[in-house]
C-alpha cells in the first residue's frame, strides 16, 4: 500500500540462490586433510601390548571413517550457512506485512514435490520392496514396518483433528485405540462377527467414548485438559487390566479371527486366497493386504479430515483453537464443537485400533500404555500441529527412526563390537526433540494452509503469527 | 433518529410495541467472584440509534457488554432484546437473535486468513448470503478486500479493527455492540472506523451500542450516551448535551479534542 513493497525491494538485490558447490568442496576437502593429518599421531595407530611387547596396530579404518564424517559435515555446515544467508537476504514470507508472491510457503515447497511422491511410494511400497528384497518372504520386515508406520501416520492424522485442528490437547488419545481393539477382539471371539462389520461399529464406540470424555472435560483448556485426558487414557487401561471377566485382564485376548480377504480367508488350502486367485500360497499374501487396508484407512482419515475442514465443522474447530470467546460471540456453540472434535478423532483412533487388532491377532493392556499416547501426540506436534503431510513426516521420522538405528550395524566397526545403537535410541530421540525446539519450535511443516484458496494459489505471509489474542 | 428507528420498526413486525426499546438493561449486577462488578445497570438502546457508553478504566463497560452476551451472566437483574428475554441465554445463542459484537481487543482468528474470519463471521447463516455480504464489506472497509488471502495476524492493528467489525457485519445484525474499536489506533484511523459507523447507522439504520474510552469521538458521533462509574451508570443524555456537559468535559475530555 502506501508502504515501499518489500517485495521489490528484495528482487533488486541480487542474492545466488545456489551456493558454491566448488568452493564447498574444495574447503571441505582441506578441511578432511588436516583431519588426517592430526588422526596419525592420534588415531591411526593403537598400541597393544602383549608381554612385554607393544605393538602397533594400524586403525586406517577408522580413519577414513572419522575423515568421511568430517568431510560431510563441513559440506552441510557450508550448505546451511549458504541457505541461511540467502534466507536472511530475502524478505521471509512470515515476517512480511503483503502477501509475497515470490516465495512460496514451505507447505507448498514440501507439497509439490512431496506429495505425489509419498502417494506413489506409499502405494507401490510392496512391489518396490519386492523388486530389492527380490522375493515375497525375504521384504516381510519391510512391508511390516510400513504397516506399523502408517498405523501411526493413520493414528497421528485422527489426533491432528483433536489436537491440530481443534486445539484441544489430548494425552490419552490411546484410550480410543484401545476401544476400537478391544471392541474387534470382544465382537469377533464372542459373536464371531467380521472384521468389515466390526470395523464401523469400533468407530462408533470410540465415538461414542470420545464424547463421554468430552462432556466433562467442555469447560477445560490447555493444561487442565492435558491431564483429565491423560487420567481417562490411563482409567480405560486399568479397566481392561482389572475387568478380567470381559476383557481377560492383562493376559488380554488372543486368537482373535484374522482377516478375509472380503471373505476369502488367507489359508493355504481349498478356497483360500492363493488358491482362488491362482497364486503359489505364500503368508505374505495377508501382509501386503493388511498394508493395503491401513493405507486406505489413513487416506480416509486423511480425505475425510481435508474435507471438514472445509466445512463448517472444520472452520469452527480451527476458529476454537484461534479463540474461544470470539467464536461463541459468532453464534458458534462450543460444547457441540469440542465434541464432534472428540468424536471424530476418537473414530479414528477406534478404525485404528481394531486394524491393530486383526493384524496382531492378539490385544492386552499393555499395547495401550501412556507411552504410545506420547508418540502419538509427539508425531502431531512435532509434524506442525494442523499439518496433515507433516504428520506423515513426523510419523515416518519417529517410527520409522529407531527401526534403521537397528540396522546401523557399521557403528560397530567404530565403538567397537559391543556397541547396540538401539540403546540409545531415546537419547537421540531426545537430542532430535531439543533440535526441533530450537530450529521449528512448531513443528517440521508449521505453516497453516487456508481452507480456502481464492483464485490462484500463492504464498501467504505471515504464517508464524501468535496463536491465541490477536 | 426517532423517525428513522420508527421506520425500522413498522418494517419489522417482531418488535412488539414500536416504542419499546431494543434492547433494554434493568437492574444488572454481574459479580466476578465475590467481587462486584456492576451494581444494577439501567440502560435502554432504542431501534436506529447509536448509543454510547463511557467511563474510565475498569468503571465496568466492558464487563456490561460482556454481561449483554451472557459472558459472564448477569446474577440479578434482566435483559431484553425485542421483548424476550435473554439474560440466562448461552453466548451462541444470544448471538444468533441478530446481535452482533466484536469484543474487546478485537479477537480476530490470527491464523486464518481475511477471508476465513468473514466466513467464521457468516456461519450462523451458514454462508447463505456470504457472497452479497463479502461485497458489501469490501466496499465498506476496502482495505480488506486487498488483504483477503492474509492471515489475520498479519495485519496492522487498524485494519484488523476493521476486520473484527466487518466479521460482525457478516451475521447481518440488527444490533451491533463495539468494544473500543478506537483502541490503540491512529488517529486518523479512528476517524475513519467512526465514520463507518456513522454509514453503517444512517444508511443501513444499524444499531450501535458504543463502547468507548475516546469520549470526545464516541459522544459527537452518538445520540444518546451514558456515562459509567464503578459499576453505576451516573449519568446519561444526548450525546451533545453530555459532551457540553461540565462534569464530563473535566472527566472525560480534558488534554483536549482530538
Amino acid at each position: 500500500m502506501n508502504a515501499p513493497s518489500i517485495t521489490t525491494a528484495a528482487q533488486t538485490q541480487a542474492v545466488t540462490r545456489s551456493f558454491d558447490l566448488n568452493a564447498a568442496l574444495k574447503d571441505a576437502f582441506k578441511t578432511t586433510l588436516i583431519t588426517l593429518g592430526l588422526s596419525i599421531p592420534i588415531l591411526a595407530y593403537r598400541t597393544d601390548q602383549a608381554g612385554a611387547d607393544l605393538f602397533l596396530t594400524p586403525r586406517w579404518g577408522l580413519v577414513a571413517i572419522v575423515c568421511a564424517i568430517v568431510f560431510g559435515l563441513r559440506l552441510v555446515l557450508h550448505a546451511f550457512t549458504a541457505s541461511r544467508a540467502y534466507g536472511k537476504a530475502t524478505p521471509s514470507a512470515r515476517q512480511a506485512t503483503e502477501a509475497v508472491h515470490a516465495t512460496p510457503s514451505a507447505f507448498q515447497h514440501v507439497s509439490r514435490f512431496a506429495l505425489p511422491m509419498f502417494l506413489g511410494v506409499a502405494l507401490f511400497f510392496p512391489l518396490i520392496i519386492y523388486l530389492i528384497q527380490g522375493g515375497l518372504t525375504e521384504s516381510r520386515y519391510w512391508v511390516d514396518l510400513g504397516i506399523l508406520i502408517l498405523t501411526y501416520v493413520m493414528l497421528g492424522w485422527g489426533l491432528n483433528i483433536v489436537v491440530g485442528l481443534a486445539g484441544l490437547l489430548d494425552l490419552g488419545y490411546v484410550a480410543f485405540y484401545a476401544v476400537g481393539a478391544y471392541t474387534y477382539a470382544l465382537l469377533s471371539t464372542t459373536f464371531g462377527l467380521s472384521f468389515w462389520i466390526c470395523l464401523p461399529l469400533a468407530g462408533i464406540l470410540a465415538a461414542f467414548w470420545g464424547m463421554i470424555l468430552g462432556f466433562p472435560v467442555l469447560r477445560l483448556r490447555g493444561d487442565y485438559l492435558a491431564i483429565v485426558t491423560l487420567a481417562f487414557g490411563e482409567i480405560i487401561r486399568l479397566v481392561l487390566i482389572n475387568w478380567v471377566d470381559v476383557t481377560g485382564g492383562g493376559a488380554g485376548i488372543s486368537s482373535i479371527p484374522r482377516a478375509t480377504f472380503f471373505g476369502i480367508p488367507f489359508t493355504a488350502g481349498e478356497g483360500g486366497f492363493a488358491q482362488t486367485f491362482g497364486l503359489e500360497f505364500n503368508s505374505m499374501h495377508r501382509m501386503i493386504f493388511f498394508y493395503y487396508l491401513i493405507l486406505a484407512l489413513a487416506l480416509i482419515t486423511n480425505f475425510v479430515t481435508m474435507r471438514l475442514r472445509k466445512l463448517p465443522v472444520g472452520r469452527a474447530w480451527e476458529a476454537l483453537r484461534e479463540d474461544e470467546i470470539a467464536c461463541r460471540s459468532l453464534g458458534i456453540n462450543t460444547t457441540n464443537t469440542k465434541l464432534t472434535a472428540f468424536a471424530i478423532g476418537a473414530m479414528f483412533g477406534g478404525f485404528a485400533g481394531s486394524f491393530f487388532a486383526v493384524r496382531q491377532g492378539f490385544v492386552s493392556p499393555e499395547s495401550f500404555n501412556f507411552l504410545e499416547s506420547a508418540i502419538i501426540l509427539a508425531i502431531v506436534v512435532l509434524g506442525g500441529m494442523g499439518s496433515q503431510i507433516g504428520v506423515a513426516i513426523a510419523a515416518i521420522v519417529l517410527v520409522g527412526g529407531p527401526e534403521i538405528l537397528r540396522n546401523l550395524t557399521f557403528l560397530q566397526s567404530v565403538f567397537g563390537a559391543g556397541f547396540d545403537p538401539n540403546e540409545y535410541r531415546l537419547l537421540l530421540f531426545g537430542i532430535g526433540m531439543v533440535a526441533m525446539m530450537v530450529w521449528r519450535p512448531r513443528g517440521l511443516i508449521s505453516e497453516r494452509e487456508p481452507s480456502v484458496i481464492l483464485k490462484e494459489r500463492k504464498a501467504i505471509s505471515g504464517s508464524l503469527v501468535k496463536e491465541g489474542h490477536g | 433518529m426517532s423517525t428513522a428507528g420508527a421506520n425500522i420498526a413498522m418494517q419489522n413486525p417482531q418488535a412488539s410495541t414500536s416504542r419499546q426499546p431494543l434492547l433494554s438493561v434493568r437492574g444488572v449486577k454481574t459479580y466476578y467472584g465475590n467481587i462486584i462488578a456492576l451494581k444494577g445497570v439501567d440502560m435502554d438502546v432504542n431501534e436506529g440509534e447509536i448509543v454510547t457508553l463511557i467511563g474510565a478504566n475498569g468503571a465496568g463497560k466492558s464487563t456490561l457488554m460482556m454481561t449483554i452476551f451472557g459472558n459472564p451472566r448477569a446474577r440479578e437483574g434482566t435483559i431484553t432484546y425485542q421483548g424476550q428475554d435473554i439474560t440466562r441465554m448461552p453466548t451462541h445463542e444470544i448471538a444468533r437473535l441478530s446481535i452482533a459484537q466484536s469484543p474487546e481487543g478485537r479477537r480476530i482468528f490470527p491464523r486464518m486468513t481475511v477471508y476465513e474470519n468473514l466466513q467464521m463471521g457468516a456461519s450462523m447463516n451458514n454462508l447463505q448470503y456470504f457472497d452479497q455480504d463479502l461485497e458489501r464489506v469490501c466496499t465498506l472497509f476496502p482495505r480488506l478486500k486487498e488483504r483477503l488471502q492474509q492471515r489475520g495476524g498479519t495485519l496492522s492493528g487498524g485494519e484488523q479493527q476493521m476486520l473484527a467489525i466487518a466479521r460482525a457485519l457478516m451475521s447481518r445484525p440488527k444490533l451491533l455492540l463495539l468494544d473500543e474499536p478506537s483502541l490503540g489506533l491512529a488517529p486518523l484511523i479512528v476517524k475513519q472506523i467512526f465514520q463507518i459507523i456513522k454509514e453503517l447507522n444512517e444508511r443501513d439504520g444499524m444499531t450501535v451500542f458504543l463502547v468507548e474510552q475516546n469520549a470526545y469521538h464516541a459522544l459527537k458521533l452518538a445520540h444518546r450516551g451514558y456515562v459509567m462509574v464503578t459499576g453505576n451508570i451516573t449519568m446519561s443524555g444526548t450525546g451533545k448535551d453530555l459532551l457540553n456537559d461540565p462534569q464530563v468535559r473535566a472527566a472525560y475530555l480534558e488534554g483536549g479534542h482530538h
